[in-house]
């Protein structure tokens, strides 16, 4: 009970402290737009392809701006020594691991809707009323895989050199079964290709393992990760 | 009753020393940075610990903090074990090196009250702690980036009352700070000392931390030894 309670403290300072720096919303949200466009310079704005290949590159652009917030979230807690701090106050390791990645889960819902937002309006895309459900599901159970794996790696990386490099050879290949899950449970939520809504279902069950895997195991790992 | 439990009563009760090191052996990787620390720290004292560079005084004072294992010899820190027990010692002490643990975005009062939740301290604790070290009224709602050197040091500080650390662990605690906030600095560890915390300070500025401690130990080569206050 203890751990959740000082988790909820956790996400809730993470979520003051980017309310008020608004990197998210002057920084990360402008990324991810601009990735979007490019994606459709890069796909020559044909909007049959693009309809076509719109879920994927959602969870591409979703993938880059991970990075960018695994880094922030972890950068708030190095730049003044607060891990360190929390470490040497006695803070669950369970507590920050499920607290930063609460935190990070949140603004990476927002990033999603926004990119699912983009993705109707540069690409065309259309949300059918009877997939609303698979859609909400699956952004849910892939946020919070991508959240758990992120904080992992976010946590294992802030204290390492060359954390900007790190990061990524570390995040993108573990993130890799959440990229193609979501991708194509969204397919089946958008009725892309023809794609069948039921086919999605199963997809939303491999992210859901997933989630389940790398959130018990990470918050197991997490404290030794952080103390080495 | 169980040895911690055991541990803690002695200590309550006073019949233990704050912080015992009996010739203490620790790595930093394969380096030795203490190899035979032995000293002896009571509530309320102020100790210096004086050396140079590379002698082992941050290695001590992390491995006071639970933070560096015991690879031999016996450390107690409030009764604990640091060799069995580090994960109960860290609640109960407050490391500040040269960096503060504080949130630049948050304000003081966000600060201090996210440091006083963490072990559930009230809103009562949490203000009186920002009155103690002095942030409680013009300074509690401004945000950390704006504050000097010396005002960050003190709003770590009520941190750290206000997560009930009783053992602090200061690692040049006067670096990058002008003369008031100097000033203001060894006011508040004085005070903190009254008011019964045990205060370990690393220091280079042995003029200033002399005039402070109430007693000194020598860091050489990772050894410890008494020394006197000139």
């Amino acid at each position: 009970m203890r751990v959740l309670r000082v988790a909820w403290l956790i996400a809730r300072k993470d979520l003051a402290i980017e309310r008020r720096s608004r990197i998210i919303t002057n920084q990360v949200l402008p990324f991810a737009a601009v990735t979007m466009v490019i994606f459709g310079f890069a796909l020559d704005a044909n909007t049959d392809v693009l309809e076509l290949v719109a879920p994927g590159l959602v969870w591409l652009a979703t993938m880059f701006s991970l990075l960018l917030l695994v880094q922030r979230t972890f950068a708030v807690e190095s730049d003044d020594g607060a891990l360190d701090a929390m470490r040497v106050a006695g803070v669950d390791p369970r507590a920050i691991f499920v607290g930063k990645a609460i935190g990070l889960g949140i603004q990476l819902l927002v990033l999603e809707v926004v990119l699912l937002a983009a993705a109707v309006i540069l690409y065309g895309e259309t949300i059918r009323g009877s997939g609303v459900v698979l859609l909400v599901t699956t952004l849910i159970s892939a946020t919070c895989g991508l959240a758990a794996v992120g904080t992992l790696y976010g946590g294992l990386a802030a204290g390492s050199k060359g954390r900007e490099t790190l990061l990524p050879l570390l995040t993108f290949p573990a993130v890799a079964p959440v990229l193609i899950g979501a991708t194509r449970a969204v397919e089946s939520a958008l009725g892309t290709g023809a794609a069948e809504l039921s086919e999605g279902w199963q997809w939303v069950s491999l992210l859901a393992v997933f989630a389940v895997a790398f959130g018990v195991g990470g918050a197991l790992a997490f404290g030794p990760l952080i103390d080495e | 009753m169980s040895r911690s439990s055991e541990s803690i009563d002695r200590s309550a009760a006073g019949a233990t020393a704050v912080v015992e090191l009996r010739d203490v052996v620790a790595t930093l990787g394969r380096f030795p940075a203490l190899s035979g620390a032995t000293m002896r720290v009571e509530r309320s004292e102020i100790v210096l610990l004086r050396g140079p560079n590379g002698a082992g005084k941050t290695t001590l004072l992390r491995l006071c903090a639970g933070l560096v294992p015991v690879v031999r010899g016996e450390a107690f820190v409030m009764g604990h074990d640091l060799s069995v027990d580090r994960e109960r010692v860290r609640p109960l002490v407050g490391l500040l090196g040269h960096q503060n643990g504080l949130y630049a975005d948050l304000t003081v009062a966000e600060n201090v009250r996210f440091w006083g939740a963490t072990v559930g301290a009230s809103t009562a604790e949490v203000d009186a702690a920002m009155d103690r070290m002095g942030v409680a009224d013009r300074l509690a709602d401004v945000p950390v980036r704006k504050l000097s050197a010396g005002q960050k040091r003190r709003a770590a500080l009520a941190g750290l009352v206000a997560r009930r650390a009783q053992v602090w662990l200061l690692d040049e605690p006067h670096a990058g700070l002008d003369q008031t906030g100097r000033d203001e600095l060894d006011a508040t560890l004085q005070q903190a000392a009254d008011a019964g915390a045990t205060i370990l300070v690393a220091s280079h500025e042995l003029d200033r931390a002399e005039s402070l401690a109430t007693r000194a130990i020598d860091v050489v080569a990772g050894q410890t030894s008494d020394g006197h206050l000139s």
